[in-house]
């Protein structure tokens, strides 16, 4: 789930947000030793390869096993087979009954009310936070929501910080959002193509060029319309573990309207949240969700923020991301989460090279 | 050892303690482990260029396709004793080896004036021109005494840089 728009997609900017970073000391007389000394390229060569920030950012963390005792471990087969056998049929239970019902009453609302009902948007909109309170009771989901829930207005944009696409049933069972989102495979691209189209969400492609513009253009349209559903965009565009941010996108921040930060936390107590899309199917995720004892997690709804005067839209989308991180307790990191798809910029790599030459170039002019 | 998802014994440890001059510690040679794992994302015992690169702050390094050519097809072993020369524990002369390693791609034990110019080639890109790189590095070369001709041995360069204040270093994380 992601958005993007315009150029930035294709080009990650990160040099936009990284300080200058390594700038040599000014050279005063150029020695041989200046130029054969690799040290401080290498050491940074050789401290990306022991530990990188961007790694660690997608990086499920294991839980430390606690049950290798003579007295934990009975205690922990009993969870096992109360968690496998008891709570996940029940789970699978609420969710059938849950989308039985769910269809039992869309399919009706959707093809007999047609045209601009009011009612049917209404009544789809209901229905889309019903099935979403399934599936979070589905994995006895604990979410404690702080904050004003938000309310539906023209030119507001919400952004929240993504772990998993989760994060989207979890909002959505409040109030329905209307989402810009990856277009997925399988039973979930299913759900977003004939149900969630009736609150409003936009989807795309990631690596689609010309997608990104209609996006862009839908979304602009969107904000504008005072009946359309609150839109809700993950700035971050790919599943971070809840422990950092990465770089928010710029496109909901260009938008000139209000946007409201929600943060969102969970708890690792019982299961970790991330969901790490490159090893894992959605239906594995929730499986391993469903199997878990509970979901734990905690919502914030941050006052909005709007662009100051003489403000960037990527200061203002760094400003924001500090709020969210400071509120969930994450870290920043200056990469863009899009790494995960793309080589980085030559552009990063220019610039150390402009730094360095400018330095000799110095000291050869005098 | 090429297989990721064992373990590692004492006596592994200790072997790969010994393959790197004892430069790490036991508790950072199982964080090594993990990070090698990690990176070796296919489990084929080495980390390819593709996943060397895959780390975004690796990639942008100016010398990361130098190093490459140095880190290619390294088994577990062998990537410890490369990292080793950042250790703490190294001495200031076998981090200038490195660094002469990083120069002498060849392996023939001497860098002459177009290896250099070749790493500076890497280090400055488009932002200087060729006779400008020519130009300081002559320079250079003559103020310290050496002519265009000459090529630098392991013991030049131990001359030129054993006095400056060389900071390698790069610290294991261990959990």
């Amino acid at each position: 789930m992601v958005v993007s728009t315009e150029a930035d997609l294709d080009r990650p900017n990160i040099e936009e947000y990284l300080s200058a970073d390594s700038i040599h000391e000014p050279l005063m007389n150029l020695q041989l030793r200046d130029l054969l000394d690799l040290s401080p390229r290498l050491s940074e060569a050789a401290g990306a390869i022991v530990d990188d920030s961007f790694t660690r950012c997608f990086k499920s963390n294991s839980s430390e096993p606690w049950n290798w005792n003579v007295y934990l471990f009975p205690l922990w087969c009993l969870g096992v087979a109360i968690r496998y056998c008891i709570l996940f049929p029940v789970s699978v239970s609420i969710l059938a009954i849950g989308w039985l019902i769910f269809f039992a009453a869309f399919l009706p609302v959707h093809f007999l009310l047609t045209g601009t009902n009011k009612w049917r948007h209404y009544i789809e909109r209901a229905l889309v936070e019903m099935i979403c309170s399934v599936f979070v009771a589905s994995w006895t989901g604990v979410v404690k929501y702080h904050g004003p829930r938000p309310s539906m207005r023209s030119h507001q944009v919400f952004v929240a910080n993504h772990t998993s696409m989760i994060d989207f049933i979890i909002l959505e069972q409040m109030t329905a959002f209307a989402v810009i989102m990856q277009k997925h495979p399988g039973w979930v691209g299913f759900i977003q193509t004939h149900i969630l189209e009736s609150v409003g969400c936009i989807w795309f492609n990631r690596t689609e060029a010309k997608d990104r513009e209609i996006v862009a253009r839908k979304l602009r349209q969107h904000v504008q319309g005072a009946d359309n559903n609150p839109l809700l965009i993950f700035p971050e565009g790919t599943c971070v573990n809840n422990h950092y941010t990465v770089m928010f996108k710029k496109g909901a921040f260009e938008l000139g309207c209000a946007v409201c930060p929600i943060a969102i936390k969970y708890n690792k107590i019982f299961v970790d949240a991330f969901w790490n899309s490159k090893k894992q199917s959605f239906t594995k995720h929730l499986f391993r969700l469903m199997t878990s004892w509970a979901v734990v997690c905690d919502v914030w709804y941050l006052e909005p923020q709007y662009l100051r005067p003489g403000e960037t839209p990527i200061e203002f989308a760094e400003r924001v991301r500090e709020m969210i991180s400071a509120r969930a307790g994450l870290k920043k990191v200056p990469w863009d989460g899009y790494l995960k798809y793309y080589r980085p910029s030559p552009k990063l790599t220019e610039r150390k090279q402009q730094i360095f030459a400018e330095s000799v170039l110095k000291t050869l002019e005098k | 050892m090429g297989n990721t998802s064992s373990m590692l014994t004492q006596y592994d440890i200790e072997e790969v303690q010994e393959h790197c001059n004892h430069a790490f510690s036991q508790q950072e040679i199982v964080s090594l482990y993990h990070r090698f794992c990690q990176l070796d994302r296919s489990g084929s015992g080495f980390i390819s260029s593709d996943e060397f690169l895959s780390v975004p702050e690796f990639a942008v390094n100016p010398l990361s396709q130098r190093l490459l050519r140095m880190l290619d097809g390294l088994n577990f072993k062998e990537f410890v004793a490369f990292l080793s020369a950042f250790s703490s524990r190294t001495t200031l002369q076998q981090k200038i080896e490195f660094i002469f390693k990083v120069y002498d791609l060849e392996f023939n034990g001497k860098v002459s004036f177009n290896d250099i110019m070749s790493v500076l080639r890497d280090l400055t890109g488009s932002f200087m021109t060729e006779q400008q790189r020519q130009k300081a590095l002559t320079h250079v070369f003559e103020e310290a005494g050496f002519s265009q001709d000459t090529s630098l041995s392991v013991a030049d360069f131990i001359k030129v840089l054993g006095s400056s204040d060389l900071k390698m270093e790069v610290e294991v994380p261990v959990d």
